[in-house]
């Protein structure tokens, strides 16, 4: 997986934020869904998306 | 059920007539041994009885009910069911009275999201589907059951104990004419999902059950809409859960819907309800005229089948076997499709014709068939119902966005009945062969249709044993018609279907393909073979006939030893 320049991975990272508090805590889940769902299809890569969700499920606790 | 007042058998637009007990043979000491019993007279029952009868073999009939089934229930009938029907000689009186269809159409919060769209290959003799009520079903095949001359049909007779033997199975039958005992050689257990025999035999579906919970209900309304599959997901006239509408003849429409989390079944089949519930799923298509409430029923979806569908001479078919969600119309389709399977190889194996030993194949294939069914089901099932906070949230978002956007759309496809492969069926054993071609039907399919010059269509000349279609330049050369003859020894209702690019018209012996259209179809070249089983799967095709090959797939398919 190629990985961002830092300064652009602050911006989605804040892009995020504000998109979630945008959403709302209703909607909070569903954002995030539809968001990872998107990504998932543009990312147009099934292992690479598997392995992205092991890394957000990884250490939740 | 039906609403207050009414009879269970009290419909809008259907007649049930009452049948009764025969006086039989046995009840007079005669102690005939029947080659076949079958036990369930539903569509499943009748079917393999009819299939049967086109090879000659007599079978008793018996069923516990009367009369035919209380409710619409199994609705769509696939285009390869067309087919069984066909070749059973009963498929007129279904086309005249089913509706036909291959569109569909999804919604979310009433917006449409997919447009279902089902192949209709331009060779092809029927539609994708068909719809009609299951006490039209059965009263076709009753029709047809009365007038063979080789059913003998006893209403109102129940089987009580069961006894299996080495040669042959005993049961008590307890019927209003009196009890008796009854032997056969073979029985089929067509007696459905809560089957009396299974039970008796000791024997367990196994699988799962799914969570969603659906109410299925018949009304009679003048609406104006074509004959197409609809689903609401989120509709406004039952939030938090799934619709789905169908068209049926006589003016009936099947509504069924789901019922919301933690919404009790007994609360939500009471008629009150229920009509408050169809009024607003109604109004929310823009239905605002009158209608009235025919019958209903509540389903949960399960995908359970047995281990083995044979246990000695008892063979399970259709619901007694395995039980699949509806929402991918396979519960009858595939029921059909067991008693075609059997009904051939056991016709064979009674007159003769083939080993015992092609019983054998029956549940590997059918059994195969509904693993199979199970996997699409899953599927389907999970996003028209799903199971947990996660499928519910995936499904919110996949379908909120298909909204706007494309790629999600054909979650929402409901993976409607395609016909099983037998690819790996002991009778297809040299499905490699399909590396030759680049396209085709491959090995284990249903052979594909095709519409010749004088409008009838090839697969109308198959007959009821093996079938050979060979692609030639002009005629068979020796070689290849020694094959022919060949073939015609091992099996004597073998039927060879030749396909000439040469010559300009169609006669008795060869069909003219001078435009290349079936070789294209087939993907063949001069030389080409596909061998058809009676049920018109492909049991084997190569590229350039291999007759050690051919014969021998031939020989396994009337049950001789595997090679």
């Amino acid at each position: 997986m190629s990985a961002m320049p830092f300064e652009d991975f602050e911006t989605a990272y804040e892009t995020l934020a504000t998109a979630i508090d945008q959403a709302g805590p209703e909607r909070e889940a569903l954002f995030l869904t539809r968001l990872a769902l998107v990504l998932g299809h543009e990312l147009g890569d099934i292992a690479a998306f598997r392995k992205a969700i092991e890394t957000a499920l990884d250490g939740l606790e | 059920m039906r609403p207050a007042g009414k009879g269970a058998l009290e419909s809008l637009y259907f007649d049930y007539p009452q049948f009764a007990a025969p006086r039989v043979p046995e009840l007079d000491g005669a102690a005939a041994r029947h080659p076949v019993l079958i036990v369930g007279a539903g569509p499943i029952g009748m079917t393999a009885a009819l299939v049967l009868a086109r090879y000659g073999i007599k079978s008793v009939l018996v069923d516990r009910k009367d009369t035919f089934n209380d409710g619409s229930r199994a609705i769509c009938i696939a285009r390869p069911s067309m087919h069984i029907l066909e070749r059973i000689g009963a498929v007129a009186p279904f086309l005249k009275k089913s509706l036909g269809w291959r569109f569909g159409r999804s919604y979310y919060r009433g917006e449409q999201i997919f447009r279902l769209e089902m192949p209709q290959p331009p060779g092809e003799k029927y539609l994708p589907m068909y719809n009609l009520q299951q006490q039209y079903i059965e009263k076709f095949l009753h029709d047809a059951v009365a007038a063979s001359g080789l059913i003998d049909m006893r209403w109102q007779s129940e089987l009580s104990a069961i006894e299996l033997h080495d040669d042959g199975v005993s049961v008590q039958i307890s019927s209003p004419a009196g009890d008796y005992r009854l032997d056969a050689d073979y029985v089929l257990a067509a007696d459905g999902a809560r089957s009396p025999i299974r039970s008796m035999l000791g024997l367990r579906l196994k699988g799962d059950n799914y969570e969603g919970r659906y109410v299925i209900a018949d009304i009679r309304m003048d609406h104006d809409f074509p004959t197409e599959r609809r689903a609401f997901f989120e509709p406004a006239g039952n939030p938090g859960g799934t619709v789905l509408i169908h068209k049926q003849p006589d003016n009936i429409w099947r509504v069924d819907y789901q019922l919301r989390e933690g919404e009790s079944e007994a609360d939500a089949v009471k008629e009150e309800n229920l009509r408050a519930r169809v009024g607003a799923i109604l109004a929310d298509i823009g239905h605002t005229g009158p209608w009235e409430l025919e019958w209903w029923s509540v389903y949960s979806a399960n995908t359970l089948c047995l281990d083995d569908y044979r246990h000695g001479r008892v063979i399970f078919i259709g619901d007694s076997a395995h039980i699949v969600p509806i929402f991918g119309v396979r519960g009858l389709n595939n029921g059909l499709a067991d008693a075609e399977n059997i009904g051939w190889k056991l016709a064979l194996v009674l007159l003769g014709e083939a080993d015992e030993r092609l019983l054998d194949s029956y549940s590997p294939e059918r059994r195969g068939a509904t693993l199979d069914v199970f996997a699409n089901a899953t599927k389907s099932t999970r996003f028209m119902t799903p199971p947990t906070r996660g499928w519910r949230l995936a499904r919110e978002a996949a379908l909120s966005l298909s909204l706007k956007h494309e790629f999600p759309r054909g979650l929402a496809n409901p993976r409607q009945m395609q016909p099983y492969t037998y690819s790996e069926s002991r009778l297809t054993p040299y499905a490699g062969r399909d590396d030759e071609f680049t396209g085709g039907p491959v090995c284990g399919s249903a052979a594909p249709n095709a519409k010749l010059g004088d409008g009838s269509y090839l697969l109308d000349r198959a007959g009821h044993g093996m079938i050979a279609v060979l692609f030639c330049k002009g005629q068979p050369d020796a070689e290849q018609t020694a094959l022919l003859e060949q073939l015609r020894r091992i099996d004597k209702r073998f039927v060879p279907i030749v396909v000439s690019s040469g010559g300009s018209a169609s006669t008795a012996k060869t069909i003219a393909d001078a435009d290349g259209e079936i070789a294209r179809l087939f993907a063949a070249m001069p030389g080409t073979l596909y061998l058809l089983r009676p049920d018109l799967h492909i049991a084997g095709r190569w590229k350039v006939a291999v007759p050690a090959e051919i014969l021998k797939t031939a020989g396994l398919c009337l049950g001789s030893e595997t090679p």
